[in-house]
């Protein structure tokens, strides 16, 4: 005889559609290879802003909430990481851990203050938040101003793994990559996440069936500033680098619209979305400031006819066998 | 000399003047995300490129064409409210249906495109903008009526006592247009209700292309004032609309004269921050913003739904 909370939870894994199983074991498998063929450093980068445009999608995508401030997330966390390993000394794991505790932090203070007010409001209200961030960043004693910090070390990993290695660094982060999209595939297919798309199709319906729905906006941005704030972290460790970018405006606009072009609403969208952004900056980087026009009309063009963005286009077009 | 916390009392006087001016800019601006913002439901994220470009406008009008200040004032904004119609009619009209957010995207993504395109022309570097000659001087000021003091006297410069004027006799102007004029009934009726409207045989489709027009337009003229007192870049609109995005939710969008009243009160209170503690006065307006928050969640003069 099967458990019976067993016999809930095998089903769930066979029913997932077989594009979606076949899809994720390509796409495992060439996380694994592809340092051999790309530079580590960039599939590392990308991996961090796929996490953190995944983390982005929880509020906008599965809650209907626009933040435009998640910039602050995520570079104080890089600059939490970088300032811990650089200065303090801190192992990576828990430079990381306290750059992730750093931006939960400031996700519950943003959120008390922000969902006071929804839609329009509500975005205006993160992005001024966020605006105070960067203002410290530029101004604290310990962020380098306008230099940032700079020629952060690695360190070795629980202590005696040395991360120096790109190789050996690739795995740590392809690691936490995965625990990040985990973590967001299980927040929504869990009751929890059931009540966030409730509240995303009608808030007040939502209420009116007895949900408190300030408590899951507040709960659901909280865990998607942490999530920001684990890949704000990483990428520090990455690129070595915590740089007054990372918590600008126009990150948090950056992160928009990677989700939006993976396809908001679909969980591993937004990490297409974040490759195909960074492919363009890092290839195109050489045209200057015509990737800033180019990246704008991806947005305009995202907005005016591709809202479901990549990802929610193929779901689309895919003929759905169980649903 | 007359001092207060060891400054001159003319030192206080030129800070509560500038912060005047920085008032005037907010409220020229805040007054058309307003004005946009209860006809569209769009909140126009482009409005500091379009306040740039109006500047830039005025200098290439000037540079290239020889053009002077007062022409620009008035030329200046009939293109950019020009561009604001096509804007509106090419990309945001298409949005009206769909959740109040896409246009925030939307106009997001403008401000990519155009502040590409200025940076790649211009570059990021200020360009400086000649003032008209009537305006650069200085009026000399006694304070001795205030302080009892002869020896207290200010130096004003001109230019800044000429934007708060012009900002003001604006702000009144639009507030007159919209509260007190039968187009500006028209409006507040299609803002309440447009299918009613409609069914009056009022065009609300023209009417909401003016409404757009008609903001950006402003946003072009306070980029003209603001030539004459800072250096050209082509950023210079992004940083100044994330503060007004904050004076707007501070004031409510709910009442013209409340957002103008709440833009003068903040640049005054932003100036004597920067009196007080010169690091924290790009904050404030942030600082203050969340106050108002926490205490009164629809903003100082605005209606909770």
């Amino acid at each position: 005889m099967w458990s019976s909370s067993l016999q809930r939870r095998l089903p769930r894994i066979v029913d997932m559609p077989r594009m979606t199983i076949v899809a994720g074991i390509i796409v495992l498998g060439a996380l694994l290879v592809l340092p051999q063929f790309i530079y580590p450093v960039f599939l590392m980068k990308a991996m961090c802003f796929a996490l953190f445009a995944c983390a982005f999608n929880l509020l906008l995508g599965f809650t209907g909430l626009l933040s435009f401030g998640h910039a602050a997330f995520f570079g104080s966390a890089s600059y939490i990481s970088a300032h811990a390993l650089k200065v303090w000394g801190f192992t990576p794991e828990l430079a990381i851990l306290a750059a992730t505790l750093n931006s939960a932090l400031l996700g519950y203070l943003f959120a008390y203050v922000a969902i006071r007010r929804q839609g329009i409001y509500f975005a205006m209200i993160t992005l001024a938040l966020s605006q105070m961030v960067f203002f410290a960043a530029l101004q604290l004693p310990f962020t380098g101003g306008e230099d940032g910090i700079q020629a952060v070390p690695r360190g070795a990993l629980f202590g005696f793994i040395d991360l120096s290695d790109n190789r050996t660094l690739y795995f740590f982060v392809l690691a936490i990559f995965l625990f990040g999209l985990f973590a967001v595939w299980r927040i929504v297919h869990s009751p929890f996440g059931q009540i966030l798309k409730a509240i995303r199709e009608n808030e007040t319906r939502a209420m009116s069936l007895g949900y408190r729905v300030d408590y899951y906006k507040l709960v659901v941005f909280v865990l998607s500033a942490t999530l920001s704030g684990l890949a704000g972290g990483t990428k520090a460790l990455v690129v070595q680098v915590a740089s007054l970018t990372d918590v600008t405006w126009q990150m948090s606009g950056e992160v928009v619209l990677m989700t939006l072009l993976g396809g908001m609403g679909t969980i591993f969208g937004p990490a297409v979305g974040a490759t195909v952004v960074l492919s363009l900056q890092n290839y195109l980087s050489s045209l200057g400031s015509l990737v800033t026009i180019i990246i704008g009309v991806i947005f305009v063009v995202c907005v005016l006819a591709f809202r479901r963005g990549i990802v929610g286009e193929l779901q689309a077009r895919w003929p759905r066998r169980n649903q | 000399m007359t001092t207060i916390f060891d400054l001159p009392v003319s030192y206080f006087g030129l800070q509560f003047l500038i912060g005047l001016q920085n008032g005037a800019f907010y409220a020229l601006l805040s007054l058309g995300l307003a004005v946009i913002f209860g006809m569209l439901n769009v909140i126009n994220f482009a409005h500091g490129a379009q306040y740039m470009m109006g500047a830039f406008l005025a200098w290439l009008l000037l540079d290239i064409a020889g053009i002077s200040y007062w022409w620009a004032l008035l030329l200046v904004p009939l293109i950019m409210g020009l561009l604001g119609v096509v804007i509106e009619r090419a990309f945001l009209r298409w949005l009206y249906d769909l959740d109040h957010l896409y246009g925030l995207l939307l106009t997001f993504g403008l401000v990519l495109i155009i502040e590409g395109l200025f940076v790649s022309v211009f570059g990021s570097s200020g360009l400086p903008y000649e003032k008209p000659q009537a305006l650069a001087g200085a009026q000399r000021i006694p304070l001795a009526m205030i302080t009892g003091n002869e020896r207290d006297m200010m130096m004003i410069p001109l230019y800044r006592l000429w934007i708060v004027a012009v900002s003001i006799v604006c702000c009144f102007g639009t507030w007159y247009a919209i509260e007190r004029t039968r187009l500006g009934s028209y409006l507040r009726a299609a803002t309440e209700n447009p299918a009613l409207v409609r069914s009056f045989g009022i065009n609300v489709s023209v009417l909401i292309t003016l409404t757009y027009g008609f903001g950006v337009a402003l946003a072009g003229f306070a980029g003209v004032l603001a030539a004459g007192v800072q250096a050209l870049t082509p950023h210079m609109g992004s940083n100044l609309i994330i503060v007004v995005f904050a004076v707007v939710v501070i004031g409510g969008m709910g009442s013209i004269l409340g957002s103008i009243i709440t833009s003068f009160g903040l640049g005054i209170v932003e100036a004597l921050a920067r009196i007080a503690y010169p690091e924290a006065s790009g904050v404030v307006v942030f600082a203050i913003m969340i106050v108002v928050l926490l205490m009164r969640p629809a903003g100082l003069f605005g209606r909770e739904n």
